[in-house]
């Protein structure tokens, strides 16, 4: 199985904690990476500036794969809609395809046309292409006794008429299923479907984050011992941001943020240094000790 | 009180994503499903729709409540009508740009962009970091999403909003 790595932005600026897991993860699985030095951002910071834009850089990262033949696996939920809007546009529109190519070309960038590829988000490949089954086949150290909360994030899923096998957005199930394959108890709570708010960050501080706020509230008053999350930007919302959500509301969380290649690692047998768990910005050290590490 | 401008809706149906606005029979459960309406009430995409539908182009263009959306798709997914209202953002604000009106925090984004086709810099101390951590070293960005902005006329849409 050969993926193009599309780590995104964020992973690359503030998440190398995630990326070090997914590696990890995906060499346990013989998920092989490819790096392409022509990844650039995908264009979500720019879907609301200007679609033609959006529609250029998505295309251009797509066609950088496509040539070498390679599918995409994405690391970062928002560029996994961009980049999975853009794709299915351009799968559809063989004459949008055409022109975005050409146009490219006439300004000195040129790809070659290639099969149409899939975008995939490296959760979805481990749910779909590997499957819990296989998962649990190699799990060598059930982690009992954990209450985990799944946090799917909005761009996972939605929109899902985007998506090959969309999930319920209301009631999804294959980050939980997931989890449990770990051995850890994947908890119901209310606030589970929020938005984290990252969209408005910077926009509005104080409204992203009393976006944050409610769930935070609620998995620490719950005795969770983690939240588990796979997306940059979530991450620096719970993770990143939790001190100052402290701060701001005069309240304690201490809720530990993991993302899921880290918690399904753990399960793996690999060393909780190599699944960067010492970068994340809660400590871990608690929740790694209950974990028996 | 504003000049309506009675096409708006048409001009907003021309953009991408913007198409289906004028199927919204206003039943207000976008509104009832926003995160961000439930903790600031000044953004209400149901009221949105309505304004734009009405032609009160000026007044939503020249909001600052357009850039409220979390884009999170909450309105769109339950949507009877299958206006996708998230994507009619996107429109509004595609329209909003082109008249001058964007974020300062947007266009610092872009100009990050347009310098490192990123919106970090993945600069020597950090490929550092990465192979010390294990991880592959990652190369400076050729220039694309500068080329693309360029040619897209980003830059100009933003130079002019600079001179204002």
């Amino acid at each position: 199985m050969k993926y193009a790595l599309y780590p995104g932005c964020t992973v690359l600026g503030r998440g190398r904690n995630y990326e070090m897991a997914a590696r990890e993860v995906a060499k346990a699985f013989g998920i092989e990476f490819v790096e392409l030095d022509d990844f650039e951002c995908c264009g979500f910071p720019v879907k609301s500036v200007n679609y033609e834009t959006f529609m250029m850089m998505g295309a251009r990262n797509i066609f950088a794969a496509e040539e070498k033949g390679l599918d995409i696996c994405t690391l970062c939920s928002a560029c996994t809609g961009s980049l999975t809007e853009v794709n299915k546009h351009l799968i559809e529109h063989f004459d949008e395809k055409t022109r975005i190519i050409a146009r490219l070309k006439r300004n000195g960038i040129n790809y070659r046309m290639g099969r149409d590829i899939t975008i995939k988000h490296f959760t979805k490949i481990l749910y779909e292409d590997i499957g819990v089954s296989e998962i649990e086949e190699q799990i060598e150290k059930k982690l009992s006794n954990l209450n985990i909360a799944a946090h799917y994030g909005c761009h996972y899923l939605k929109p899902t008429d985007i998506y090959d096998n969309p999930e319920d957005p209301e009631n999804p199930h294959s980050l939980d299923e997931l989890i449990m394959v770990t051995g850890a108890n994947s908890v119901d709570y209310n606030e589970k479907m929020r938005c984290c708010g990252a969209g408005v960050l910077a926009i509005s501080e104080d409204l992203a984050y009393s976006i944050v706020r409610p769930k935070l509230q609620e998995l620490s008053k719950n005795s969770v011992d983690a939240m588990v999350l796979h997306c940059p930007f979530c991450s620096v919302m719970y993770d990143d941001n939790q001190k100052k959500i402290e701060q701001k509301f005069e309240e304690k969380y201490n809720l530990p943020v993991l993302y899921y290649p880290q918690l399904l690692g753990l399960a793996l047998g690999i060393d909780a240094k190599l699944l960067g768990l010492r970068m994340n910005r809660v400590s871990t050290r608690a929740f790694l000790e209950k974990v028996g590490i | 009180m504003e000049k309506l401008s009675p096409k708006f809706k048409y001009e907003v149906a021309q953009e991408p994503g913007g198409e289906d606005i004028k199927l919204c029979f206003a039943c207000g459960i976008c509104t009832a499903s926003c995160p961000i309406r439930e903790i600031d009430e000044g953004y209400n995409p149901r009221r949105i729709i309505r304004m734009v539908l009405l032609g009160m182009k000026q007044r939503v263009l020249s909001s600052d409540f357009i850039w409220f959306c979390s884009s999170c798709y909450a309105c769109t997914e339950r949507c009877p009508q299958g206006v996708r209202f998230t994507d009619v953002m996107n429109a509004i604000k595609n329209l909003a740009v082109k008249q001058g009106y964007i974020p300062a925090s947007f266009t610092q984004q872009i100009d990050i962009l347009k310098r490192f086709g990123r919106l970090y810099e993945i600069d020597e101390f950090d490929n550092k970091k990465r192979v010390g951590f294990g991880l592959p070293r990652v190369e400076k960005a050729k220039g694309f999403t500068n080329k693309i902005m360029v040619l897209t006329e980003l830059d100009e849409i933003i130079l002019r909003n600079n001179e204002k």
